[in-house]
């Protein structure tokens, strides 16, 4: 026995640490649910990386739950990004516009210091893209920010193919225009270039189909039309980049014309066509930039892009583009879109259950409801207020960020070694001994 | 459009007119908070802040009603009006690539008053800004003040001439191979060249028999007003080695040095409160990259404690957002360990000391400009609005243009 017991330690320590715990309550706490009203001192009982119960203090905790007093904070689902480059996240190169066998799970640093800030900044999960200089830059990947640092570990869900859940990145706009090389030099160029792959795509599928159980007859594999054939039977949603009005549009048009389901993102121009985003019944991954302008595509963006789509009864949520806008401030986006008219309630979904929605992940996270995984954020008061900090992140009942211990406080707060490439470094720990973060 | 007509119009009253802002909670930056304040203008100035109790009224006085009433917020470094919305290569005038040192570049010509993100900041409560030459270049020229009311240079300078702006480290790198600086001791090496040049102009013109005087040299005549301390050496340098370096630069030559950004000001608080510099703190959302990884939200906190005087920033950005809003900045900072009236100080008073124009504004005393924004809750909260903006007695925007149109 006591040979085995190592082996036994390091086996569970393999495990999500969830499946080793006693059921957790947190007692006290101001709940947002988002899924049904606000509950003050409530109860949210978690176990096994689930959620067990939520509800007021007569809620059931059971026998031998581990208690923690919440009392005075907020919990939270735990915010969903439906739209990062965290993790030095790479796609496609330059060779061509158009690249769907890029994946960007082949590109990831998960040890990057930017996913412990994501952590930091209360995000569960993310849609890790490849970017937007391509009309189509390769697969995305959705990730569950558990306490891991590869991509196995944080993977949302591993296909039975070797790929990883996620969608397909496109652009439109100016983004993906270059003069020279094999790219598009004007926006119907680049339509042409999409209809063209998806036209080869619709091709491919035909022969798959005909050739049915017979391998003889199957065309060649070709990862790239697999994996648009992917999107062209709605197993692969396209997340996909677009500021200017007409250029929404037209993905608009793509989209029915192939049928393929669409994620429309940025849309700075929303608030311009928010009827006919709502009218399309997509959804839209939406961002608050503090200023307009920097490129002439956003010369029009508004912080009313959110109360905009709400009004029309639009699908939408918030991404932090992370790097350009810093995934610490992720939940900054609901406060500013309130300022600028979106309703408090329309917000907050649009921080948690909206961006799972967008990510077809709504059934296992996004609000505090029994039986989903157990992904919240306690916080030091108001989800709204500048003044508020996140000071636990928990992903499937397991703690992954605690402003207490000073190791994540340096993530959250920046400081000498924040940015590094890596964390939990011990030259790292040997900086926090020298005070400088206290 | 509602906004311009509106500016045409009361500046052609001005003068005559007598407005005042009744807050709930009035802060001044000269003093405590005022419970139900008043702040008088009469003629563009201040003619009396207290309690709305003790201060008279004109008859006719217009009365702007607010939960809170801040001082016009000063902008401690920006390059709104040469870094324009479109990021277009017509509009962006804040850096000049043809040479590394051109202090003779003068922001007052190439300010442009009616980019749309000045009116976007005068919304959010602005008043002021200290604009001009970026960095990222040796010495990329000069910087300036102006109100954010006005259209044209022609009106509302508060000086045509504010400090030298220079770069130290990665920023101020030639980006083509061979051309300097290429090293960070080239970039001090040339600095102290120019400075020796310059000093040999000045003692020339001062030696020289009338009528046998050097030719002039704008160059070198604006880089003796740094010599003389007329004028304020405004370097950005992030890294505590490149902040190290101005210090001795400063002292070698006797200069008045600001310093911009201090990403790592925090690892030399020491020696910047000995050399008794003033900061403008880089954005505190700034993105942590290259110089900037090691960049902290408390170092706002960490100047306060040592007594380092500093002022917040919207900065330059290359890209998306194309400005910051002071406001926010100094709000984040204000949630990670600043007090309010310490953020707010480094949004006002602070930046016109520094500016040198704390005897025109930056507090709410008799007086001073009629400078105020208007908050319908705690000016640092995402969720409050900037409700009207007052620059000289009159009301210049009412309604932040983060709201827009919708639909």
């Amino acid at each position: 026995m006591t040979r085995l017991l190592p082996a036994l330690a390091l086996g569970l320590a393999l495990l999500p640490l969830s499946a080793q715990e006693k059921p957790q309550a947190f007692i006290g706490a101001r709940i947002i649910p988002i899924e049904g009203p606000e509950i003050e001192n409530g109860v949210l009982v978690v176990h096994r990386g689930r959620i067990l119960a939520v509800g007021g203090m007569a809620t059931a905790i059971p026998d031998g739950a581990v208690r923690h007093d919440a009392k005075g904070k907020v919990v939270l689902p735990g915010l969903v990004d439906s739209h990062s480059h965290i993790g030095s996240a790479e796609g496609a190169d330059s060779t061509a516009p158009i690249q769907p066998d890029v994946r960007v799970s082949d590109s990831l640093n998960l040890r990057s210091a930017s996913v412990m800030r994501a952590r930091a900044g209360g995000i569960t999960t993310v849609n890790v893209m490849p970017g937007s200089g391509h009309l189509l830059s390769g697969q995305t990947m959705y990730l569950k920010l558990r306490g891991g640092q590869t991509v196995d570990a944080l993977a949302m869900e591993k296909r039975p193919n070797g790929s990883y859940l996620g969608g397909m990145k496109m652009a439109n706009g100016t983004n993906s225009r270059r003069t020279t090389g094999p790219f598009p030099g004007t926006r119907a160029k680049s339509a042409a270039l999409v209809r063209e792959q998806f036209m080869k795509a619709q091709d491919y599928q035909r022969r798959l189909r005909e050739a049915g159980d017979d391998p003889k007859k199957r065309p060649a594999r070709d990862l790239a039309m697999e994996a648009l054939v992917e999107v062209l039977e709605g197993k692969r949603v396209v997340h996909h980049h677009t500021h200017r009005h007409d250029d929404i549009l037209t993905v608009l048009r793509l989209s029915k014309e192939f049928g393929f389901k669409v994620v429309l993102h940025h849309v700075s121009d929303a608030w311009l066509v928010a009827d006919e985003i709502a009218k399309s019944g997509f959804g839209s991954s939406i961002i608050c930039i503090d200023s307009p302008g920097g490129k002439l595509e956003t010369k029009d963006i508004r912080l009313t892009n959110g109360a905009a789509l709400e009004r029309s009864g639009a699908l939408a949520a918030f991404h932090t583009d992370d790097p350009i806008t810093d995934s610490r401030w992720f939940l900054r986006e609901a406060g500013l879109a309130v300022r600028a008219g979106m309703s408090r309630q329309g917000a907050l979904e649009a921080m948690t259950l909206n961006g799972a929605k967008l990510l077809d992940l709504q059934g296992r996270i996004g609000s505090l409801r029994p039986g989903k995984d157990a992904d919240f954020l306690v916080l030091s008061a108001d989800p709204l207020s500048v003044y508020t900090h996140v000071e636990q992140t928990w992903v499937e009942g397991a703690k992954v960020f605690d402003r207490a211990d000073p190791r994540h406080r340096l993530y959250a707060v920046g400081g000498q070694g924040a940015s590094h490439d890596t964390y939990d470094l011990t030259h790292l720990l040997a900086m926090e001994a020298e005070e400088t973060y206290q | 459009m509602i906004r311009f007509g509106l500016l045409f119009s009361l500046s052609a009253a001005l003068g005559a007119q007598s407005l005042a802002v009744r807050a709930d909670f009035l802060h001044t930056s000269a003093g405590p908070a005022i419970r139900d304040g008043i702040v008088l203008i009469q003629d563009g100035r201040i003619l009396a802040v207290g309690r709305a109790a003790d201060v008279k009224l004109p008859e006719g006085t217009v009365v702007h009603r607010a939960k809170v009433a801040v001082p016009g917020l000063v902008d401690g470094r920006s390059t709104v009006g040469l870094s324009g919305l479109l990021n277009q290569p017509h509009d962006q005038d804040q850096i000049e690539g043809s040479a590394p040192i051109q202090p003779e570049l003068r922001a007052i010509d190439a300010y442009n008053g009616r980019d749309p993100l000045v009116g976007y900041l005068r919304s959010l409560g602005i008043t002021t800004v200290h604009t001009g030459h970026g960095p990222g270049a040796l010495i990329s020229g000069q910087t300036f003040v102006i109100k954010t009311h006005a259209t044209e240079v022609t009106q509302g300078v508060l000086k045509t001439q504010a400090m030298i702006a220079a770069t130290l480290g990665d920023g101020a790198r030639s980006r083509e191979a061979g051309k300097a600086p290429g090293t960070r001791a080239k970039q001090i090496a040339m600095l102290r060249g120019e400075l020796v040049a310059a000093q040999e102009y000045a003692r020339k013109l001062k030696e020289a028999e009338k009528g046998k005087e050097p030719a002039r040299d704008l160059r070198k005549e604006t880089l003796v007003q740094v010599l003389r301390k007329e004028l304020p050496l405004l370097a950005t340098a992030h890294r505590a080695q490149d902040i190290l370096s101005l210090l001795r630069l400063a002292q070698e030559f006797n200069l008045d040095i600001v310093l911009d950004g201090g990403a790592e000001a925090s690892l030399v608080l020491a020696e910047l409160k000995a050399a008794k510099v003033s900061v403008i703190l880089h954005p505190t959302m700034s993105r942590t990259f290259g110089e900037l990884e090691n960049a902290s939200l408390e170092t706002a906190a960490r100047l306060q404690a040592a007594g380092i005087p500093f002022s917040f920033q919207s900065g330059f950005e290359g890209y998306v957002p194309k400005t910051r809003v002071v406001l926010w900045e100094g709000a984040m900072a204000a949630a990670n360990g600043l007090a309010f009236d310490q953020a707010l100080q480094a949004l006002t008073i602070t930046p016109a000391k520094l500016l040198g124009i704390a005897d025109r504004l930056g507090s709410l005393e008799k007086g001073k400009d009629g400078d105020v924004a208007l908050f319908d809750g705690d000016p640092f909260e995402f969720t409050t609005h900037c409700v009207g903006t007052i620059i000289n007695g009159v009301l210049v925007s009412q309604g932040e243009e983060t709201r827009g149109p919708v639909r």
